[in-house]
């Protein structure tokens, strides 16, 4: 089994304060991981190092056995890694056809062209219908994005971080402020999407969590605590520790 | 799964009418145009409209297609025209032999070269930092002008002769309505590139990383370099439309590449409305109009045309295009109707009260500005005493009376405003 | 020799702090709501008109005073009724109706007072020569500019970091809306700093009027440079606003007083040149007729080698 990220004492620090203090943590290909921890653990921020948006203090992050710490969004996503975002982050001019379509181009191998018509290019937009029926928007496809309602932009976001197709899929808190029958579509939509592929999943809601994971890791101030599966991590000790006085999300 | 087929072929496959019909309009209403209006003062005009539209839409490729607001956009224009102008003397002087209306090319390619190595650094930023950066890139080169004489002529700035070039069909370019209908050929060109580049995976992105630069990069994209190409496009158009100008007036200046004429593209494309693609046309249109028709009414033009922008940005900025299409739903309900006698009990008060401050404002214009002794001045027709207390008096009625009698019909017309706007039956894709 | 550099030294400080009045009004402004105001340069020249406007009746030192408290009055009112109205659409909004209204303000100027230079003159007490160097002189009223300009300087200063209203603002800078909570009126420390602010670029108009000229055209020749500095200083930086300042006022005065060409520099290495040339522009550059366009060559040199400006914090 080969892993698919791998960190390495990974170390982040914003001035003097240490955010991240050495995470090591090997996540296997196919494998569905949950990242869970109270809040300010640095879930958020452990994400935005694997993903390119912050550079690294300290350590490394690998992606299918190749460095990838430091390098800019767009080349780590180029290499099949893609993510999602806790605060919705869209394209809220354009149409929800158009979001999704823009997130299939590159790896349609269009690139930076500007001698192709995308309103012609047959597979790209069959491509696009398809990714809009994955995700129950298609009834919403003219709607520009900024004008949908919570959960159908949650369902956005996670349409554009799985639509490219990438083999490691990052998703941020997916189910955040979602109730309790959106929250079921969204595990279920998740379940799809990621059907053969690595997931990667910051959460809070523990349901969630234990309907969808394979492993978890306990996130503490900026370290992992524990990395089990679901049953041995509910009766983890220090995992209980670190969650009574701290705020436990109801699940 | 029928739905998904309907859409589908509702994307790709508009009728030949919706996908040629306007491009058909637009190529018949340039030809025709001229014809209609005929005079000397119509075509120049038009000219000069051809040329703005191609510039404001080019730098409408930056700001409302990019996200990027740029204060140094003239550049390229200027650079443009002057690098035409220069090939125009050599057609002249025989060094090249190229018919004058490929000119304009050379001025698309030094804009494209220098939006390429300006571009290299500038689009490194975004948002505010790229907009002083511009700025800041502008005066460099309008100040390069005054120094660089053997290239920009110094402050008499570059002449040229378009009728040297050689004579194809009988046309030499001496009049101005051939210089139209080579405007109007290369307006229809370069619309249409710019409309279709708009179209392509490049101008998707544009949008996308105007909406959300930063997840752009997640998705696969360096916004740099989205940027970059952007502003490479812009750049060579407004070039184009440099080398119209030179072709035009037969003179360039460093007044062409200064921080006015940035100024100038910055205020067509947002009072036309920078949110869609005719907007700029709209803005050129519109521009080019108060430019050369109330600069013959008004000394104080300039004036009202800062007071307008202003206006714009505080309360309409979704600019006159946008206006029109906030009656898009109304329209399409057929409820035009409704607003027509409210519209009108609304106008015709604000008309009076816009009299009236403007009126004030000239007859306060000619009583300080006018030669001593010269008391006499005439508005619109009426020739009257500006020193005099009657004039004073009537326009502050207007004024007044126009402004009060517009507030009160402000509900009546807020009324008929929801009564056209309101759903008809359930079934739009309201947001649950 | 020497005293050609000391005068441009002495010069180039009195543009330097002039600048620095300006920029630092600039940079409040932009550190406090994250507009870089496009009319900054155009409350500059409402100073120095209404200065002189009311130098005409009572005298100038009354127009010291009052005229940057009009100034500031009216950029409170436009920050109230205009900028607040436009803050919700972004900054790209706000930037440009600041620069409709830098367009409007200097129709407005046209409209009122003409288009030709107005008599502003320093008043009678500061036209005497400050003192006399090697036979040049160097007039009392430029000691006066830096006097002002210092002076204002120091009471910036100790006002932010050492009265309770300058704790206020330093915190509504990084968090308004931490110290809205706090029950401060943000919205009106806004308005307050954004009057401050103008007031601020009033005053440089009302001292700069005698020396530089008061005409229509006088808020573009310095506007463009305003944002230079603090954009080669690092925008949100006083300190940078400060030190660019100074760099580019000494630049551009030494430059205009040195009269050396590139032709010089090459005959130093015994390179002669062609005068008939296409290049014979560049041949014969001299340092005066590049001192225009030093600022913005330093803008793009520091664009490209370090981004953030001198002293620039790190976008997030």
């Amino acid at each position: 089994m080969t892993s698919a990220i791998e960190l390495k004492d990974l170390r982040k620090n914003f001035g003097p304060a240490e955010i991240i203090r050495g995470v090591s943590l090997d996540i296997k290909k196919g494998e569905r991981h949950a990242i869970i921890g109270p809040n300010g653990a640095g879930k958020s921020t452990l994400f935005h190092l694997i993903s390119g948006r912050y550079n690294v203090s300290g350590g490394s992050v690998s992606l299918n056995g190749e460095n990838i710490s430091n390098l800019p969004p767009y080349e780590i996503y180029r290499k099949g890694l893609s993510r999602s975002f806790q605060v919705t982050n869209i394209f809220p001019r354009m149409s929800v056809f158009e979001n999704v379509r823009c997130s299939l181009m590159w790896v349609s191998e269009y690139k930076y062209s500007f001698w192709h018509l995308v309103d012609r290019e047959k597979k790209l937009n069959v491509r696009t219908m398809e990714v809009l029926d994955e995700i129950g928007l298609t009834s919403r496809q003219h709607v520009p994005a900024g004008v949908l309602t919570y959960a159908e932009q949650r369902a956005l976001e996670i349409g554009i971080a799985a639509a490219g197709g990438a083999g490691v899929i990052m998703l941020d808190e997916p189910t955040a402020g979602m109730s309790h029958s959106e929250t079921d579509q969204a595990i279920e939509l998740i379940r799809r999407i990621t059907a053969g592929k690595t997931l990667v999943m910051v959460e809070h809601d523990m349901g969630v969590v234990f309907d969808l994971a394979d492993r978890i890791s306990v996130l503490v101030y900026g370290e992992i605590i524990a990395t089990d599966t679901p049953e041995n991590i509910r009766n983890n000790k220090a995992v209980k520790e670190a969650y009574l006085g701290a705020e436990s999300e109801d699940a | 799964m029928s739905e998904t087929t309907n859409t589908l072929t509702g994307v790709m496959s508009l009728s030949l009418t919706k996908r040629f019909g306007p491009w058909f309009f637009l190529a018949i209403g340039l030809i025709v145009l001229p014809l209609i209006f005929s005079s000397n003062i119509s075509v120049y005009t038009m000219n000069l409209m051809g040329i703005f539209i191609i510039f404001a839409l080019s730098y409408n490729m930056l700001l409302g297609q990019g996200g990027m607001l740029s204060f140094g956009h003239a550049v390229y224009f200027g650079l443009g025209g002057f690098m035409s102008v220069h090939f125009m003397n050599y057609v002249e002087a025989g060094i090249v032999n190229l018919p004058v209306f490929v000119l304009p090319i050379f001025g698309g390619v030094i804009g494209l070269v220098f939006a390429l190595i300006i571009g290299s650094f500038s689009t490194r930023r975004s948002g505010t930092v790229f907009a002083m950066i511009s700025l800041g890139i502008g005066e460099l080169i309008a100040s390069c002008s005054l120094i660089f004489v053997a290239f920009f002529g110094g402050e008499e700035g570059v002449t040229g002769d378009r009728t040297m070039g050689p004579v194809i069909m009988d046309v030499d370019f001496a009049q101005d309505i051939e210089v139209y209908y080579l405007i109007a050929a290369w307006a229809f060109i370069t619309i249409a590139l710019m409309y279709l580049f708009s179209r392509t995976p490049m101008g998707r992105m544009a949008n996308a990383v105007r909406d959300n630069d930063e997840r752009s990069e997640f998705i696969g994209y360096s916004q740099q370099r989205v940027r970059l190409i952007s502003f490479c496009a812009s750049g060579f158009f407004a070039g184009i439309a440099g080398g119209l100008f030179a072709i035009n007036f037969e003179i360039v200046t460093e007044e062409n590449l200064n921080a006015l004429t940035s100024g100038v593209v910055l205020l067509m494309a947002y009072i036309g409305g920078v949110g869609f693609f005719i907007g700029p046309i709209v803005g050129a249109v519109v521009f080019t109009l108060l430019q050369t028709l109330l600069s013959n009414y008004t000394e104080i033009w300039q004036l009202y045309v800062g007071v307008l922008f202003v206006l714009t940005v505080m309360y309409v900025p979704q600019g006159l295009t946008g206006i029109l299409a906030m009656h898009g739903p109304a329209f399409k309900m057929k409820r035009l109707s409704v607003l027509f006698v409210p519209y009108l009990r609304m106008g015709v008060p604000t008309l009076f009260m816009l009299a009236g401050i403007s009126g004030f404002l000239e007859i306060m214009h000619h009583v300080r500005s006018a030669a001593v002794g010269e008391t006499s001045m005439s508005l619109i027709g009426f020739e009257f005493d500006s020193h005099g207390v009657m004039p004073w008096v009537i326009v502050g009625v207007l004024a007044v009376v126009g402004g009060i009698v517009s507030k009160t019909q402000l509900p009546q017309m807020k009324d008929a405003w929801e009564t056209a706007n309101a759903p008809m039956d359930s079934n739009e894709g309201a947001s649950s | 020799m020497f005293e050609l550099v000391f005068f441009s030294l002495l010069n180039g400080i009195v543009t330097g702090l002039l600048l620095f009045m300006l920029a630092s009004g600039l940079t409040l402004i932009f550190s406090m709501m994250g507009v870089l105001n496009f009319a900054h340069a155009s409350f500059y020249m409402l100073g120095a008109y209404l200065a002189y406007t009311i130098s005409l009746y009572v005298g100038f030192w009354f127009g010291l005073i009052v005229a940057p408290i009009l100034v500031g009055l009216i950029g409170a009112v436009v920050e109230r009724y205009g900028l607040r109205h436009v803050h919700r659409w972004g900054h790209v909004a706000e930037l440009i109706f600041t620069f409709g209204l830098a367009f409007l303000i200097e129709e407005v100027v046209q409209f009122i007072w003409g288009k030709e230079t107005k008599a502003y003159h320093e008043p009678e007490i500061l036209q005497f020569p400050l003192f006399t160097f090697f036979g040049q002189e160097f007039p009392a009223y430029k000691a006066f500019m830096i006097f002002i300009s210092l002076s204002i300087f120091i009471a910036l200063l100790l006002v932010l970091t050492r009265t309770r209203i300058g704790l206020i603002i330093q915190a509504a800078i990084s968090h308004p809306n931490m110290t809205a909570k706090l029950g401060h009126n943000v919205p009106l420390v806004f308005m307050g700093v954004f009057g401050v602010g103008c007031a601020l670029a009033g005053l440089a108009g009302v001292i700069a009027g005698p020396a530089l000229g008061t005409f229509p055209g006088m808020a573009v020749v310095l506007g463009s440079i305003v944002f230079v500095i603090v954009v080669v200083g690092g925008l949100g930086s006083l300190g940078g606003a400060f030190i660019a300042s100074l760099i580019i006022g000494l630049m551009q005065t030494f430059a205009i007083s040195l009269d050396y060409s590139v032709t010089d520099l090459l005959n130093l290495f015994n390179i002669s040149t062609d005068a008939e040339s296409a290049l014979r522009d560049l041949w014969t550059l001299s340092l005066p007729q590049v001192a225009p366009i030093l600022p913005y060559l330093l803008l793009v040199l520091i664009l490209i080698f370090r981004p953030t400006g001198l002293f620039g914090k790190r976008e997030s």
